[in-house]
């Protein structure tokens, strides 16, 4: 069995530790017996929609975001649509999550278009509004019941979310996406947005066995995924509970 | 002399002696601001006394060690130097210098002979820019650090870019007779940017010897992209991060020729050979501290000397008798355990730090501090683009502490240090425990961010018999 992920803008999105991501995802498949392949896609690279089980891609400055977002929506946001449709897996932090969007609308009024996965926007309510910055502990409904998610975010981007998505968890300390409704994140289909870094994964090992486990079902069904020794995490997990946020 | 400043300084000095006395710390911070709420202007009014002028060194990443460096080749060229040297980089700091150096009449003593060297927080920069006309500027680098207070490395940039603009502005007008050299690293692209349209005499310095680098496929490179045109950026050699011989294969920029040129930097594990060429001939130096990061603060220091005209013959001797900034490459003897305290506060200080304690022979014990205080960054998250694994296959005993040791802790796990990595909160139980698992005789690495290198280098220093940091009049760096 083989774990296939797409790294979307490794070198130009990768601002607050986003690689832990991409090591905690490798460490929970080989220990696990499963092989793990990653593809770093940059500028230019197209996205092959039907090559893999997961799609990655985490946070970014204003300047390499505006960057990539012209290249996002040249060489990947159609076929990126098409797998997410078809059931792919996919994880966005932060500054991904943004571009994943319907638009980003500047301070300025202008818009920016996004990819489109998720149905919500993102506005910037101006230099003179604060940034969403902190801790963070927010609460996600797994299959297995309620969980707690831990991390830090760090945006000046307020976020709305539409009707064709579902939050991702509700804030219990802490700001989401907009620092007013109590929503953290957005939901559709096997795909998740989020604000949470830290890096995110390492941290919360329940929600990284949830997307390994969505990211397998499409080629390979339910799969068993042995529990690991998460002593350590587990420690890091329940000390950030505990952090001001 | 102002006698809203004179009120501004005995209120700081009370300040500074009330906080010394309850045994607050060095009083710094609290004496600035206790100046400052009385005297807005008092670093404009006590600054702008220093008869040689000023300098300002700032950056990400080795701020503290050029601008000690610096002190100690205006020294030797004759000058008295007011610096604040403790580290303390804000407008406070600044301000709580000057007030400490400062008569109770509001003038500076010897005022001829004094050069003002101050270290600045990068984004404090434009303030101290435009309160104390600056003979020159030092950059040193521009990398991630603090993300959550300054929000993004780009914002740093941009403000720099304003102080610059407003500096070439005053230029024109009656205040300035001078504009300020800029003494940029032409191997940082953000930094070398810089020069290109500030309008302002520029000194660049760089290192030449491209068998100084580092291993390729660093995760801290923060400028990967060109400022000019977006294009992604080329490297003949990369030194650490994003320092490097680049150029933007899309428009043709490229990493300007050094003024000031390292062409030989061989380290050892002690010292570093350095030799500088300049048009105007060659030093050779033997500094006593290695890793590459001190070759480049000492490139720094010598092109900060010489932006200011500073003698050729102070340079040489002042940096080989050289002895480490607090926190920065420390040695102590606790017990006959020789103690080495190595600040690594972000991702790219951090990896160069690891990569000087790989290059020492033998095993290696570390205890590594994570706080997420203020000073240091609330945000843990740049411990995942740090390469801890650097020290993994020599490291025979380890200790994650701090307040965030468990996230220390699991980052240590996946960099292959074990499943269950000690944990430590408390920081005199972390020192403790780790001298107990050090044999006298041999090496403690001890690797903390900014406040708990501040409570580590307290407790070593009384354990080695050391004076206390913010001793201003003698510093226990100079011993």
């Amino acid at each position: 069995m083989k774990l296939r992920v797409a790294h979307l803008y490794p070198r130009l999105m990768n601002i607050y530790g986003d690689r832990g991501n991409i090591m905690c995802l490798r460490h929970r498949c080989t220990a696990r017996g499963i092989d793990f392949e990653v593809d770093d896609l940059g500028i230019g690279d197209r996205l092959d929609p039907a090559a893999y089980d997961l799609v990655f891609a985490g946070g970014a400055q204003d300047r390499e975001q505006a960057l990539v977002v012209q290249d996002l929506l040249a060489t990947k946001a159609d076929a990126l649509r098409e797998a997410v449709d078809a059931g792919v897996a996919a994880l966005a932090v932060c500054g991904a999550y943004q571009l994943f969007g319907r638009f980003y609308r500047e301070a300025s009024g202008a818009e920016l278009p996004g990819a489109a996965i998720f149905d919500l926007h993102t506005e910037h309510p101006g230099e003179r509004a604060k940034r969403l910055i902190g801790n963070i502990v927010c609460e996600w409904e797994s299959p297995e019941g309620l969980r707690t998610v831990v991390g830090f975010e760090n945006h000046g981007g307020r976020t709305r979310l539409g009707p064709g998505v579902r939050p991702f968890a509700r804030v219990r300390s802490g700001h989401g996406n907009n620092g007013e409704d109590g929503t953290e994140g957005a939901v559709y289909r096997n795909a998740i947005g989020t604000y949470v870094h830290g890096s995110l994964l390492p941290k919360n090992p329940a929600l990284a066995d949830h997307i390994l486990r969505t990211a397998l079902r499409r080629r390979h069904g339910d799969v068993d995924l042995a529990p690991l020794d998460d002593r350590a995490e587990e420690r890091a997990h329940q000390a950030a509970l505990r952090l001001r946020p | 002399m102002n006698p809203r400043t004179i009120a501004a300084v005995i209120a700081g000095k009370l300040a500074g002696a009330a906080s010394r006395t309850l045994g607050r710390g060095g009083g710094t911070a609290v004496a600035g601001l206790a100046a400052l709420r009385i005297d807005p202007a008092l670093v404009s009014r006590l600054g702008s006394q220093a008869g040689a002028g000023a300098i300002a060194v700032t950056g990400t990443n080795g701020k503290t060690t050029t601008s000690l460096m610096l002190n100690r080749i205006a020294t030797a060229a004759g000058l008295r130097p007011l610096h604040n040297r403790s580290g303390s980089n804000l407008m406070r700091g600044v301000a709580a210098m000057l007030v400490e150096e400062a008569t109770l009449m509001g003038a500076v003593p010897g005022a001829a002979h004094r050069i003002a060297i101050l270290e600045v927080d990068e984004a404090t920069l434009p303030e101290i820019a435009s309160a104390v006309p600056l003979r020159a500027i030092v950059f040193t680098n521009l990398f991630r650090d603090q993300l959550d207070r300054y929000g993004e490395v780009d914002t740093v940039a941009k403000a720099w870019e304003r102080a610059l603009r407003a500096e070439q502005r005053a230029k024109g007008s009656e205040q300035r007779d001078e504009r300020p050299v800029l003494v940029l690293n032409a191997d940082d692209p953000a930094v070398a940017h810089l020069g290109r349209e500030a309008g302002l005499p520029v000194l660049y310095y760089g290192v030449e010897d491209a068998s100084a680098g580092g291993p390729a496929g660093d995760h801290a490179s923060d400028f990967r992209t060109c400022l000019q045109c977006g294009g992604e950026l080329a490297y003949a050699a990369t030194f650490y991060g994003h320092v490097g011989h680049w150029r933007c294969p899309a428009c043709g920029t490229t990493r300007p020729r050094p003024d000031a040129r390292a062409t030989r930097v061989v380290l050892g594990d002690d010292a570093t050979a350095l030799r500088i060429e300049t048009d105007d001939g060659e030093m050779n130096v033997a500094l006593p501290l290695t890793g590459l990061y001190n070759a480049y603060n000492a490139l720094a220091a010598a092109a900060g000397a010489l932006a200011l005209g500073l003698p050729r013959d102070a340079i040489v001797p002042a940096l080989e008798s050289f002895t480490a900034a607090f926190g920065r490459q420390e040695r102590f003897s606790v017990d006959g355990r020789d103690v080495r305290v190595l600040l690594g506060k972000n991702p790219t200080g951090l990896n160069q730090v690891l990569r000087t304690i790989a290059a020492a022979p033998g095993e290696k014990r570390v205890v590594f501090f994570l706080n997420d205080g203020i000073a240091d960054g609330r945000d843990v998250s740049w411990i995942w683009d740090a390469d801890y694994e650097i020290t993994q296959p020599q490291t025979a005993w380890v200790l994650a502490a701090g307040n965030r040791a468990e996230d220390l802790a699991l980052r240590l796990k996946y960099a292959g240090y074990g499943d269950d990595v000690r944990v430590e909160h408390d920081t005199e139980w972390a020192v403790r425990r780790a001298l107990q698992a050090t044999p006298p005789g041999q090496t403690l690495y001890v690797i903390p961010t900014y406040t708990a290198m501040l409570e580590v280098r307290e407790l070593l220093a009384k354990r080695a018999g050391a004076a206390h940091y913010w001793d201003e009049k003698q510093p226990a760096a100079a011993r």
